[in-house]
């Protein structure tokens, strides 16, 4: 089994359901939507071998898959997964495969959405298997395009229209690619010069850009905070995203605020941090500081709003503020809670989003004053938007609780008062998930909505694979720990013993 | 570019024209041409400058390919490519031409404004 | 059976999650069979927990070392949490007491909840608030703690909602559940501190650190502090003042669940919780004077809001606020011993008297309004008499369980010297019982009202009723100031237990009386009660505020509706217009701008593209002929 190239599968999996549906006629559209959902499990069932059959003894990058690219650049086609990327592995493909059923009823011509989606996918995976930085960035220019054409096609109109939205959305996630650009390239011109040979794979930069003076350290990592933050929806960068997720569909909105935004995450993580520790200790009060920002701001903007997407979308930005924040604490703690916090808001967001979807699908509405006592006629959708939205306030026992109280821990160790405003981010959270739940679920039920269908059969995937993924997760967080352990745990000793060294610049 | 030096096998030719003339000539005979093309408002005259141009280019080759390089072909070949290329342009444009006439009913250039804006 | 039950003290949690479970994936078409596996389930784990404590009450060395079974959870570098059970007396009787009451509400509320639509909904719900709440109760760290105490709050959140199609329900369990969500936010930050300090949050580990403090290089201030910030959390929960308001609302949900939740056991829970961290307490006195001044006031001023209260779940809500109060004072002066065995009494007097109202609101049809009854002794004669039997518990006379909690509670403020909670809590007991018999009087005693057509409930609900009042009347006989048996195992630092006092317990008895009488006289004796209209009317401005709760729901409601909505639109407004308006779409404009700005060089006519594109050869032609040394050479050399 050890020569069975499962890192490649995993990534081409949808890239195969892919092909496959653009031969298919058309007007198939059960098959269609079948070959999609088999593309992304065997996706999601390779990944959760991937998963469990990492060896936490050993650690480091494992499932290694290299072929020579561009021997110019030194970029190699290096596939591996470690302790930060294999919680980020495994969330996209649970969340492509939820993602294809919870767009079950997309009739409006289905075949190209699925094949986008499952390039969609694709792109998203791919930055998450490789170790090679140009690969990274290849795919992540790769998701750009099909999420574009998906806002704009299959997209809806509220505030904004769903073209700004599409717009807004692909300009700022460009513009934050080509200052990420900027970064890589200065990276790898002056890496080049350091080591002679060109090489484009994490380990090789890293090892490379010790010697880079503090000046070109930090005037870099700012850059790639920039690219990076942008994307994960930074403040005061953020507001592409809840633009973008009230303009996008189901699925879209799903894969977006589960993974890509976790894409800016992990780059600051595994890139950023990892290849140039002293722009990071330089910056790190800064992401902290923005972090918090983020999670007040976002917060009490969410406070404010009537349409569930919106709802959600400010919600996400808040939370990556607690992310920002527990990078920038610069610990193990911290960026364990950072990994598994992005993991456990990949699932609860996304099940938020699907089940606004179903919610959206049956009435039509997102307004939350249009809605009301819903939890009579759809029981099952109720269900799980409570679920959603107490992983989000986040409830012990859900997953997303125990990263939450370690970035906590992270943050309160290293930035104390400044934590306190994060922490108190708690309780507005906890007040808007709660009246969306409140306003649009309970309440008297309404007659216009006495003929709606609750979820079932396909429909009812998504809510049962995120489900059970929020509860397990939450009552066994060290199914999550002991992996993402092996990745921080010499991520952060490397960090630290290049600050020893970078001390003496 | 210093002018090569080279060795004269006719002494009639010696006597009258050089490479120079015959640079001379095309830069003329391009300049007539980029004038008619920038200046003209029929497009059929714009077409004939156009191939006024070519040709100038044509000569160029011709005659440096004479003087450098008189062993091989190079130039002509290239100045024949030239010219057949030059040949469907010239059927392109004049197709083009004529169907834009039958939609505006005129070949003034100063008409012909829809890549505007 | 005893050492199996002490090896297997995780299975008390655990079975009533099983319930859940069940109930929520299998048996919900079902609703009796949904009901018996809760039951059994509930009872199951009573069995356990008895023996558990059996076994934890036959050994000694317990009360000085807890036997803690944990395992470790999630762990990283510097961060380890640990989780299991703990046992000790303090939690095996509190496993005991909420499996025991948790059963007979359980049983209960198969009659109560029938032809509800949610009945199996319901038990999933309860199963579930019962597992949470024993975990709670028998956590071994304070992480492991807090899963249950946001569990519970959960669940409670979700009963309360239970008529979810009710307005009032759901704003009531919104506003219970995001009020504990603010008194969390100081528990959380009290264990990130504690965490920071010490690095652990195994009781165990805190409970040997903590009297070392200085060691760690914790100043007596940062402990206050942490002891100020723990105890938010118990305020939120328990309803202590200023954070009372939600207890009073959230008694929207079926009654048994405001009998098991918000008056037995959950609400208990913030008690549970400053007796379980009793170490971290015991350091700092000022927090314990505040723990002890907070639970002084808020009994005397749960007290005065409950004697203008008409409907019956109401006035027994702020009972509880006010019992809970008591408890606090009781561990605020530093005897946890009174403290908890006043939750252990109140437990079953308050279990009874929300049952009892329960009953009477089923045979009434849910007219809660205590005005609007009378009589119903005659006709509920089980219900009614059960209920007297509450009410004197609760009110204090002996031998009811009641007086003897009560009593330690008086004796250990009187003996640390807190005169004036003394006093106050000594009114509160006056007040007790008065607001309780006015409660008695109204509803039981008087004429009968003629709308009203009251049944006497089934078996299935007075049996509970009947075996709670057994509870009220002998549960507190474990501590009395003659053989203390509770003072021996459940104490913090040494056993201890005053002289019996008979000038307090007297005195006591005295203003219980006084308090009975005076609502005998009020509204027993005076048949058209006239007396108390006119009182009513001549101190029209106190009965007002009091009847309005001293406007506390109307100031949240406006700073919650004010200030929290209105911060949160300018924030949206902020993020629309100055984010998103100027500086994003800003920056598109000006790119568009600047489009605009070249758009008109766009002339449309192919020569001037032409032309410009010429005099760019030319441009560049020139330039390089001036500057390129590989050009200039040839093209001058060639000119000239």
């Amino acid at each position: 089994m050890g020569e069975f190239p499962v890192l490649l599968t995993i990534l081409l999996a949808p890239v195969a359901a892919a092909l496959i549906m653009a031969f298919l006629p058309r007007e198939e559209k059960l098959l269609i939507k079948c070959v999609a959902a088999a593309g992304t499990f065997t996706s999601m069932a390779l990944a959760f071998y991937t998963y469990f059959t990492y060896d936490t003894g050993t650690g480091g990058v494992q499932f290694v898959q290299q072929i020579p690219w561009i021997k110019d650049l030194g970029v190699t086609f290096y596939l591996g997964v470690d302790g930060v990327s294999l919680p980020l592995m495994l969330l996209i493909s649970i969340l492509g495969f939820s993602a294809v059923f919870a767009s079950w009823n997309v009739d409006h011509r289905p075949r190209d959405f699925f094949i986008l989606l499952c390039l969609l996918i694709t792109g998203v995976m791919g930055t998450f298997v490789t170790q090679d930085l140009f690969i990274f960035l290849l795919f992540y220019e790769m998701v750009v395009i099909p999420i574009y054409i998906l806002i704009i096609i299959w997209g809806s109109t509220k505030r904004v229209t769903k073209e700004y939205a599409g717009m807004k959305l692909t300009i700022y996630l460009l513009i934050g690619s080509a200052f990420l650009l900027v970064g890589v390239v200065a990276l790898f011109m002056k890496t080049a010069g350091i080591l002679g040979a060109p090489d484009m794979s994490f380990a090789g930069l890293a090892r490379a850009a010790k010697s880079l003076s503090q000046f070109d350290q930090i005037w870099m990592f700012a850059v790639m905070l920039f690219g990076f933050g942008s994307l994960i929806s930074m403040w005061p960068f953020h507001s592409w995203s809840p633009d973008g997720y009230a303009g996008a569909p189901t699925a879209v909105s799903m894969i977006h605020a589960g993974v890509l935004k976790k894409i800016g995450g992990y780059g600051l993580i595994r890139i950023a941090l990892y290849v140039l520790p002293v722009g990071a200790q330089f910056w790190a009060p800064v992401m902290a500081f923005l972090g918090v920002c983020g999670v007040v701001y976002a917060a009490m903007a969410a406070l404010a709003q009537k349409d569930l997407k919106y709802i959600v979308g400010y919600s996400s930005v808040s939370h990556m503020g607690y992310v920002m924040l527990a990078v920038g604490s610069l610990s193990v703690i911290g960026l364990n809670g950072a990994i598994a916090y992005m993991f456990a808001h990949g699932i609860m967001a996304a099940l938020f989003f699907s089940m606004i979807g179903f919610i959206y699908e049956k009435t039509h509405t997102r307004w939350v004053p249009d809605l009301g006592g819903l939890h009579r006629q759809i029981p099952k959708i109720s269900a799980g938007f409570m679920l959603a939205a107490l992983a989000t306030l986040g409830l012990p026992g859900l997953i997303s609780f125990i990263p939450e109280f370690t970035i906590f821990i992270a943050a309160f160790n290293k930035y104390g008062g400044l934590a306190v405003a994060a922490i108190a981010g708690v309780i507005v959270t906890a007040l808007y998930a709660l009246r969306a739940g409140a306003y649009a679920l309970f309440g008297p039920p309404r007659e216009e909505y006495d003929h709606l269908q609750d979820i079932k059969g396909p429909e009812l995937v998504p809510l049962v694979v995120l489900g059970t993924v929020l509860v397990v997760g939450g009552l066994l967080p060290s199914l999550l720990f002991n992996v993402i352990n092996c990745g921080t745990i010499p991520l952060m000793a490397e960090i630290n013993a290049a600050l020893q060294i970078g001390g003496k610049f | 570019m210093q002018i090569p030096v080279v060795k004269l096998i006719d002494p009639v030719t010696m006597l009258s024209i050089g490479p120079a003339h015959y640079v001379i000539l095309s830069a003329v005979l391009f300049c007539i041409g980029l004038f008619g093309v920038l200046a003209k408002r029929n497009a059929i005259m714009v077409l004939i400058c156009i191939e006024l141009m070519l040709n100038a280019v044509n000569i160029n080759l011709v005659a440096f390919s004479k003087y450098v390089t008189p062993a091989d072909f190079i130039g002509q070949i290239f100045a024949i490519f030239v010219i057949t290329v030059a040949a469907a342009e010239v059927g392109l444009g004049l197709a083009i031409i004529i169907a834009i006439y039958r939609n505006k009913v005129s070949v003034n250039l100063d008409d012909f404004d829809l890549l505007k804006w | 059976m005893v050492e199996y039950a002490m090896n297997h003290a995780w299975l008390i949690p655990l079975l009533p999650t099983l319930a859940f479970v069940a109930i929520i994936f299998l048996t919900r078409p079902w609703p009796l069979l949904s009901a018996l596996i809760a039951v059994g389930a509930m009872l199951t784990s009573c069995f356990f927990a008895t023996f558990t404590a059996i076994g934890v009450f036959t050994s000694p060395e317990l009360t000085e070392k807890p036997l803690v079974y944990a395992v470790n959870w999630f762990n990283m570098p510097g961060m380890e949490i640990n989780v299991g059970i703990l046992l000790d007396p303090v939690s095996a009787m509190m496993m005991f007491m909420v499996t025991l009451v948790g059963s007979l509400i359980f049983i209960y509320a198969i009659g109560y909840m029938q032809d509800d639509p949610g009945y199996s909904v319901f038990f999933s719900y309860v199963s579930l608030f019962a597992a949470f709440m024993l975990l709670l109760v028998a956590s071994s760290s304070l992480v492991e703690m807090f899963v249950g105490w946001e569990g519970v709050g959960l669940c409670s959140y979700l009963l309360i909602g239970f008529y979810q199609h009710k307005i009032s329900a759901r704003e009531a369990a919104k506003k219970a559940f995001i009020t504990c969500r603010v008194a969390d936010f100081g528990l959380l930050l009290g264990m990130l501190l504690l965490f920071w300090n010490f690095g652990t949050l195994d009781f165990a580990a805190l409970a040997e650190k903590i009297p070392h403090f200085q060691q760690y290089n914790v100043s007596a201030a940062t402990l206050a502090l942490i002891a100020f910030l723990v105890f938010c959390g118990p305020i939120g929960k328990s309803g202590q003042f200023p954070l009372h308001v939600w207890l009073p609302d959230a008694m929207e949900g079926p009654t048994p669940v405001s009998a098991l939740i918000h008056a037995a056991t959950m609400v208990v829970a913030g008690v549970y919780l400053v007796a379980r961290v009793m170490f971290l307490f015991h350091e700092v006195p000022s927090v314990m004077q505040l723990v002890a001044v907070t639970g002084g006031f808020t009994a005397l001023f749960a007290a005065t809001i409950a004697v203008t209260q008409r409907e019956i779940k109401r006035i027994l809500a702020y009972s509880t606020i006010s019992q809970i109060g008591y408890m606090m004072l009781a561990l605020g002066v530093g005897s946890l011993t009174a403290g908890m065995f006043h939750l252990w009494t109140h437990a079953f007097f308050k279990a009874l008297l929300f049952l009892g109202a329960g009953s009477v609101l089923v045979a009434l049809h849910h007219k809660a309004d205590v005005w609007e009854m009378g009589g119903l002794l005659k006709k509920m004669p089980i219900t009614g008499w059960t209920f007297l039997v509450g009410c004197i518990a609760i009110a204090g006379i002996p031998p009811f369980a009641g007086f003897w909690s009560k009593d330690e509670i008086l004796l250990a403020t009187l003996e640390s010297g807190h005169y004036v909670l003394f006093a106050m809590a000594a009114f509160t007991a006056f007040l007790t019982a008065f607001y309780m018999f006015r409660l008695f009087f109204l509803a039981f005693t008087g004429a009968e009202n003629p709308a009203n057509h009251p049944k006497e409930s089934p078996w299935v609900m007075t049996v509970p009723l009947i075996f709670l009042a057994i509870f009220s009347l002998v549960g507190g006989w474990v501590g009395t100031p003659w053989a203390n048996v509770w003072s021996e195992w459940i104490f913090f630092g040494h056993p201890h237990h005053g002289e019996p006092n008979y000038m307090v317990m007297i005195g006591s008895v005295v203003l219980a009386g006084l308090g009975i009488y005076l609502a005998y006289y009020f509204y027993c004796a005076d048949r058209e009660k006239v007396k108390v209209r006119e009182l009513a009317r001549r101190y029209q401005g106190i009965y007002t505020l009091l009847y309005n709760k001293y406007y506390i729901d109307e100031i949240y409601l406006w700073l919650n509706h004010t200030l929290v909505d209105g911060a949160a639109k300018i924030f949206y407004l902020f993020d629309i217009y100055v984010v998103d308006g100027i500086i994003v779409n800003g920056v598109a404009a000006i790119t568009g701008l600047f489009g605009e700005g070249l758009r008109v060089t766009a002339t449309g006519r192919l020569q001037n593209y032409a032309l410009v594109f010429f005099l760019g050869v030319l441009a560049v032609f020139v330039v390089l002929a001036f500057t390129s040394p590989l050009l200039a050479g040839p093209i001058w050399g060639g000119v000239r």
